[in-house]
């Protein structure tokens, strides 16, 4: 099992999770979060005074998976997310230890 | 010389002295004999200027409410271009000066502003406000435009809204028990005493060429801006706002509560201006509403191409002071304006608001929502331009108004700084550095303004 963590623009929201709807993932978790890596960020001014805003926002999407369905699912964000410009963002996947659904207490794959 | 026959002189004494005593008891037998106006409040409603003192006393009175709106407008501006965590504060103050205003006008301060004494420094009518007699309080006897009560309830409108533009200044960071002191004493007791020398026909009222403020430039705005300069130069500015040279800005959590304000306060405008001219005359309330009016707008068009030019992008803070800016210009001689000074005068407010700003950062000065800008600066431009436009124009006026704006200021603002340095002395104005970076919705009132917008409670 494996968690991907994609942190994407946050427009892009609504395209990926049909993109990952399509291939059968159904489920996820999604935080506002501010974030830079190369994007520049831009300058505001309020009431004569200058400042820089460096974070900019964006949204994480959490999903985890059965390693079978990890491949198609990271194209899936890829493609969905991209714009081709700086600052789209990156997804990354991890391994997960251990995987509970609440309601029925059934563990590892049956949970995801 | 030839002289008179002893009869004839002493028939003209006794004619001289008879036409004396004639004249005398003339005079003795009308106050001796005056029968009031109405034999009592059903007389007068029958009397032929009823309906006119009717319509006169509506028109009071929806001013009246109008000025009252303020409250709401002065509320939503300082909400918006102040943090949300500290929301609640904002609101709290701008709830409860309303409330202590009207109070304590009651109690003391109609009777400090209206004694009833000419071309004194001082007065004092006595506590509590009553009326004895209701022909010569409740009909036209008391004023051809409003009644005692109307009178009472207008003018106590006026003094709540001078002591809630220095809580705007202060904001993010004053104590609210030390600061709701502050605004009792100064409501009570300094904003009447100065009202008294203006508008209870005090002494600036009876020089030569008297002090001229239709609606309050000097003796509402100015007041309010003094007050709060005491203020924010014995609190210091907010952490972290200057560092290092720089000014950082803080910005307003809510734009469109600004806006919101920014609009009542205009609105409200109409009764703070239109109700000053004391009666429903159509000429001169048609005029006094056409002068503000156009001195916001121009005050609006002004500050935000100000801003645009000065600082490459139109502010929208900006254009909402200038709005603000170009009222407060006018109010001191809305009665007095052609449409075309009211205009420049709106026009100029605007401009130098947006400077004014930028001028009190340079000097480290910390005002949130830009308070000593719109209400001291162009309360002081406002009073003096009635020197330079219009028809009360010309070189004695400008004599006078410097008199009143520099005697009113002086008043006010040592009061002011007195007041909070003593306050100041028992135990800070200030908050914590904890409490000021936590919000002082949590720590002076517990609570949060928008308890919604975490997570935690779903």
């Amino acid at each position: 099992m494996k968690l991907i963590i994609a942190i994407i623009k946050p427009f892009k929201l609504e395209e990926v999770k049909s993109g990952l709807s399509e291939i059968g993932v159904e489920g996820m978790t999604v935080t506002e979060v501010k974030g830079f890596g190369r994007q520049k960020g831009h300058t505001e001014i309020y009431r004569g005074s200058e400042y820089t805003v460096d974070f900019l926002p964006k949204v994480k999407i959490e999903i985890a998976l059965p390693d079978e369905l990890v491949a198609k699912a990271v194209d899936a964000i890829v493609k969905a997310a991209k714009t081709g410009k700086i600052g789209d963002g990156k997804v990354f996947v991890a391994p997960i230890d251990e995987v509970i659904r609440i309601r029925t207490e059934e563990r590892g794959e049956a949970a995801v | 010389m030839k002289q008179r026959s002893p009869h004839l002189s002493r028939y003209l004494k006794m004619t001289g002295i008879f036409m004396f005593l004639a004249l005398f008891s003339t005079v003795f037998a009308q106050e001796a004999a005056e029968a009031p106006k109405y034999a009592d409040l059903a007389a007068f409603s029958e009397s032929p200027g009823f309906s006119l003192f009717t319509v006169n006393n509506v028109w009071m009175m929806l001013a009246t409410g109008l000025v009252f709106i303020m409250h709401l407008g002065f509320a939503t501006v300082e909400s918006g271009l102040t943090q949300s965590k500290n929301t609640v504060n904002i609101l709290f103050k701008n709830t409860l000066i309303p409330c202590i205003g009207l109070l304590t006008y009651a109690i003391c301060g109609f009777n400090l502003m209206y004694p009833g004494v000419d071309g004194g420094w001082f007065a004092f009518a006595g506590f509590g406000v009553s009326v004895a007699d209701p022909v010569a309080n409740l009909t036209d006897v008391y004023n051809p435009g409003y009644t005692y009560w109307t009178d009472f309830l207008f003018q106590g409108m006026f003094a709540a809204t001078a002591a809630t533009i220095v809580s705007g200044a202060v904001a993010e960071r004053i104590k609210l028990g030390k600061f709701l002191v502050f605004s009792t004493l100064f409501v009570a007791i300094s904003y009447p005493i100065t009202g008294y020398w203006k508008w209870g026909n005090g002494w600036l009222n009876t020089m030569d060429t008297p002090f001229y403020d239709f609606a309050g430039s000097t003796l509402v705005h100015s007041v309010g801006g003094w007050g709060a300069l005491a203020g924010v130069l014995l609190l210091g500015p907010r952490l972290g706002k200057f560092k290092d040279g720089k000014v950082f800005p803080i910005l307003g959590h809510s734009m469109p509560l600004a806006t919101i304000g920014v609009f009542l306060l205009w609105l409200g405008w109409f009764g703070f201006n239109g109700g000053s001219v004391l009666s429903a005359d159509p000429g001169l309330t048609s005029l006094v509403l056409m002068t503000t009016c156009l001195a916001a707008a121009a005050g609006g068009v002004g500050a935000a191409f100000t801003s645009w030019i000065v600082l490459k992008k139109p502010d929208l803070s900006m254009a909402l002071n200038g709005i603000l800016a170009g009222l407060v210009g006018i109010t001191a001689g809305a009665d007095q304006m052609a449409a075309m000074s009211a205009s420049i005068i709106g026009l100029i407010s605007g401009i130098l608001v947006v400077f004014s700003v930028l001028f009190f950062d340079k000097l480290k000065i910390d005002d949130p929502v830009g308070a000593l800008s719109v209400h001291l600066v162009c309360g002081i431009f406002g009073t003096l331009a009635v020197g330079i436009w219009g028809n009360l124009a010309g070189s004695a006026q400008i004599i006078s108004q410097l008199k009143g704006i520099v005697s009113i200021g002086i008043f006010t603002f040592i009061f002011a700084f007195v007041v909070f340095y003593v306050l100041k002395l028992f135990g800070g104005i200030r908050v914590s550095a904890e409490e000021e970076t936590e919000g002082l919705d949590i720590g002076e009132h517990g609570a949060e303004a928008y308890p919604d917008f975490t997570t935690a409670h779903k």
